[in-house]
């Protein structure tokens, strides 16, 4: 054995001790503490109608959140990268923002610009529209730290896009209708996927923005997340683990099935079992909270 | 210093890199490796730096086995494929570095780099990033950087392999002149036949991690070994067909084969010079149809067609090709002057060596 | 037409969710004058949630950056069985929820679980105390330096350091002179990243910190602590400071793009 291969094996022997310490003993801890309790005491834990309205919250609203972002995210980032106008450079600094700034101080300004005491607040309330406390303030406060996804992992896709695939479909005789549903969207799909489920599984267990702004009332504006913190601190672990478990799960699931509409054509295995010297795909952090 | 391999041998998990091969560079040899990609040169190549470890065999540099020598103790010079410059140092830097690690004194080390900047005609360059270079300026800072310590042997690895053809074509010039001066021992690594009988004195071909042969460049053409250098060197015709009666008959040519027992399966080779055609039917015994005019700059390359269907290549110099104003399509005659029995698995020649053996004359009356 | 239309909502959407809020911040932590202001960000409480969060980041940010490389340089040069499960367990962290991570933590470090008695036997605190809080923060903030460096290990490749090597150079030279030098725009990515991250982490610290009033009080916990006894300006003035720290972070970040941009991409 040489000097290089103990090199090695110690370091690999650090990395993989390191990531099971910080990562895999957690989650080991909750599905243990899950297990404990069993099927049943989870389903009656989930069902609880505190916890069912909780979770049903949090899916609608991590949902509509989506579709807005998907929507919102994806016309912004075509924006920023085919057009030139004036600010193009500033709006596009901002975009990363939302990654830079405390959750919490996020929940803050939300509370502070669309509270009932600002003029803009006022004229909502006139309009009987309530958007602190209410679901539409847990919908901004989701959009707000989700706002980057959609457009980061969009963006160089669409940069990319190869003008050749466009022209190589025209010469071939297929129209541009054909060519935008055959060519365009296909090759900007995957970029689009990842940024929209990313979305999705990051406004599910976002807190920080969501405990200011929601108001926290039991069955009514009262998320997943700050339900699991309700629990923890009334000392009821079982409860919280159950409701985790059940965002966790979803929140996996999700990403499996991102890996599988993600995955490149001809590639039978998702990723995480192929065994191989090519090099791993990596999310890139700029796509990430 | 030369270096000697014995009985190399080189596994990746289940696949076999390098099997079995043995030769030596002799002291101030200039010797090119030659082989298709994934042949296994540039793992015999990286063994005998160190980069690897072999599995089987020895290395020896300068009589001395290095096998348990590290990488970093062998004192070799490697020149990568895609130059491997540090990107973070200047020009100067990346030559010094060497120089450096083996703890040089500044005094020293100032001279000897601009020593190299000036060999390298890389004079006002450097205090440039390699990212400010262009690709031949930057294989050459590559070559400096392993030069300065005075390697005991210079190993590259496919060194123009990333250039355009013209700056190729200059740096292979270059290097000749390079080696004649410094005279070290050098062993590059090339998939070019052209590029490696150009550049060096001896020539080893490498197929799917065998030795296929080692000679001059002229050796390796004129006789090759096996059939796969055959086909590997330059273009050549081989044909296939059985021995009756000491002659092997392919369609109606004919090729004698004395000594050799009926119904083995040979084959025959001969380069497309040695493929006469004229056009005049009755001028050679042989009766074909020209099927393809090829412009190569120097010569004509044409495509026959015999009666029984064999296609076959001629080479036909510019002033015989003006002469007889051939035209595609037309009947022509044509007559092979030289072949070659290709060796192959299984049959032995008598007195098979790698001289010509059975070269047989004008087949013309 | 359909240009100005999209540009035009584009600088809506953005105005709606980003300026208008970050503004109405700045100007409302004013609202009782720039004294106020100072008071509040300048308290004991105050000052001591920001030397609190600052330790942590130190903390955190060295840790990641040792382990980061490590995990990157094993991650990309190493092929061992479980390497795939290792690269999906360090995506994990940015689909958790932090107040499930935190939540996790106390599960782990419980006083009945063997790790808890085991640090309790040895008089360490772990759960509402420093450890807890900075194990918290590292979960969250662990894939950003290792996710920066993958791809750019990757690209670099292994040539370089071989080149050192046949020049001499040892494990311990190559990875000084060459293999970190290469890498420094990923450290300066994954750097600012996990500063921004661990200044503003929240829920996790919130679970396993206890928001112990001047003991385990983060500059965040503070501000929440503030909003909660409905001091808005208090919580306005420390939330705008964070936000000011933000920005430098971005710019740093901004300029270091521009500047990578110049000198990584171009060669070879």
């Amino acid at each position: 054995m040489t000097a290089h291969t103990l090199l090695q094996i110690a370091l690999r022997s650090a990395a993989v001790g390191y990531v099971s310490l910080l990562i895999l003993f957690p989650l080991a801890a909750i599905a243990h503490q899950s297990f404990i309790g069993g099927i049943d005491h989870f389903i009656e834990d989930i069902s609880t109608p505190q916890a069912s309205s909780a979770l049903v919250l949090t899916l609608e609203a991590a949902f509509l959140t989506t579709v807005i972002n998907a929507i919102f995210g994806t016309l912004s980032a075509i924006v920023l990268v085919r057009y030139e106008f004036p600010g193009r450079w500033f709006l596009n600094a901002l975009v990363d923002l939302p990654f830079a700034i405390p959750t919490l101080v996020t929940g803050l300004m939300i509370a502070a610009i669309y509270g009932p005491t600002t003029i803009l607040g006022m004229w909502l309330q006139e309009g009987n529209i309530t958007l602190l406390y209410a679901k539409p303030g847990i919908v901004l406060a989701m959009l707000f730290v989700t706002m980057p996804f959609t457009i980061r992992s969009l963006q160089p896709v669409l940069m990319e896009l190869e003008r050749e695939q466009e022209e190589a479909a025209f010469s071939l005789g297929a129209s541009s209708w054909t060519t935008f549903w055959k060519v365009t969207v296909p090759s900007v799909l995957p970029g689009l996927l990842t940024g929209v489920f990313l979305t999705f599984v990051r406004a599910l267990g976002e807190f920080g923005s969501i405990v200011i702004v929601a108001g926290n009332i039991p069955m009514k504006t009262q998320v997943a997340s700050v339900y699991v913190y309700g629990e923890i601190e009334s000392y009821n672990p079982q409860g919280a683990t159950s409701v985790s478990v059940f965002i966790l799960l979803i929140s996996f699931l999700v990403l499996v099935l991102l890996e599988r509409l993600t995955r490149p054509p001809g590639e039978r295995m998702p990723r995480w079992f192929r065994w191989s010297k090519r090099p791993l795909p990596m999310i890139h952090p700029s796509e990430i909270g | 210093m030369k270096i000697e391999v014995r009985g190399l041998t080189k596994k990746f998990g289940s696949v076999q890199a390098v099997s079995g091969v043995s030769f030596t560079v002799k002291e101030g040899e200039l010797l090119g490796l030659l082989g298709p990609s994934g042949s296994g040169k540039t793992t015999v190549l990286r063994l005998i730096a160190g980069l690897e470890t072999p599995t089987g065999g020895d290395i020896y540099i300068d009589g001395k086995r290095v096998n348990d020598l590290s990488v970093q103790d062998r004192n070799i010079g490697f020149v990568f494929q895609h130059y491997a410059l540090f990107k973070h140092l200047t020009v100067f830097e990346n030559i010094a570095f060497g120089l450096k690690i083996k703890k040089w004194k500044p005094a020293e080390i100032k001279p000897r780099v601009a020593e190299l900047l000036n060999l390298m005609s890389l004079d006002a360059l450097e205090h440039r990033y390699p990212h400010q270079l262009s690709g031949g300026q930057r294989q050459r800072v590559a070559i400096a950087r392993s030069l300065a310590p005075r390697p005991s042997v210079l190993l590259l690895d496919e060194p123009f392999g990333a250039v355009d053809a013209k700056v190729r074509q200059e740096l292979r010039e270059w290097l000749i002149r390079l080696h004649d001066r410094l005279n070290v021992t050098s062993l590059f690594v090339t998939h070019d036949q052209e590029e490696a009988m150009e550049v060096s004195g001896r020539i080893i071909v490498f197929s799917k991690g065998k030795l296929e042969q080692i000679g001059s460049p002229a050796e390796v053409y004129e006789e090759p070994a096996t059939e796969f250098v055959a086909r590997f060197i330059g273009a050549m015709n081989i044909l296939e067909g059985q021995v009756l009666n000491g002659i092997v008959k392919i369609g109606s040519l004919e090729f004698p084969a004395p000594n050799i027992s009926d119904h083995v399966h040979l084959q025959v080779g001969f380069r497309p010079y040695y493929v006469k055609v004229a056009e005049d039917p009755r001028r050679y015994r042989q009766p074909a149809t020209l099927r393809h005019i090829y412009f190569l700059g120097v010569a004509y390359r044409l495509e026959i067609e015999t009666g029984e269907g064999l296609i076959l290549r001629s080479r036909m110099n510019k002033e015989e090709f003006r002469q007889y104003r051939l035209e595609v399509g037309q009947p022509v005659s044509f007559a092979v002057t030289h072949f070659r029995f290709l060796p192959q698995e299984g049959i032995s020649f008598p007195s098979s060596t790698s001289s010509q053996l059975f070269d047989a004359g004008p087949l013309t009356p | 037409m359909i240009r100005r239309l999209f540009i035009g909502s584009v600088w809506f959407y953005f105005a709606l969710l980003l300026i208008g809020p970050i503004l109405y911040l700045a100007v409302q932590s004013f609202d009782e004058g720039i004294a106020a202001f100072w008071r509040e960000v300048t308290k004991p409480e105050a000052l001591h949630g920001f030397m609190l969060t600052l330790e942590i980041t130190v903390i955190v940010l060295v840790m990641n950056l040792v382990f980061g490389t490590i995990t990157a340089l094993v991650l990309v040069r190493q092929h061992f069985a479980g390497r795939t499960v290792l690269s999906g367990l360090i995506d994990l962290p940015f689909s958790v929820s932090p107040v499930i991570a935190g939540f996790m933590l106390i599960l782990l470090f419980g006083p009945e679980t063997i790790l808890g008695t085991f640090f309790g036997t040895l008089g360490v605190k772990v759960l509402f105390a420093m450890p807890a809080m900075v194990l918290a923060t590292l979960f969250a903030t662990f894939p950003f330096v290792v996710r920066e460096l993958t791809p750019l290990l990757q690209t670099i490749g292994t040539d370089t350091e071989e080149a050192a090597r046949t020049l001499g150079a040892n494990e311990w030279q190559v990875f000084l002179k060459v293999t970190l030098p290469m890498l420094r725009w990923g450290f300066v990515y994954g750097a600012t990243l996990t500063v921004a991250r661990a200044i503003g982490e929240f829920g996790a610290v919130l679970v396993v910190s206890g928001n112990i009033l001047m003991l385990t009080q983060t500059a965040t916990l503070h501000i929440y602590q503030s909003y909660v006894d409905f001091n808005y300006v208090g919580a306005n003035a420390v939330a705008l400071t964070l936000l000011a720290v933000s920005f430098a972070i971005l710019t740093v970040l901004e300029l270091a793009k521009a500047k990578s941009a110049a000198t990584v991409t171009s060669a070879n």
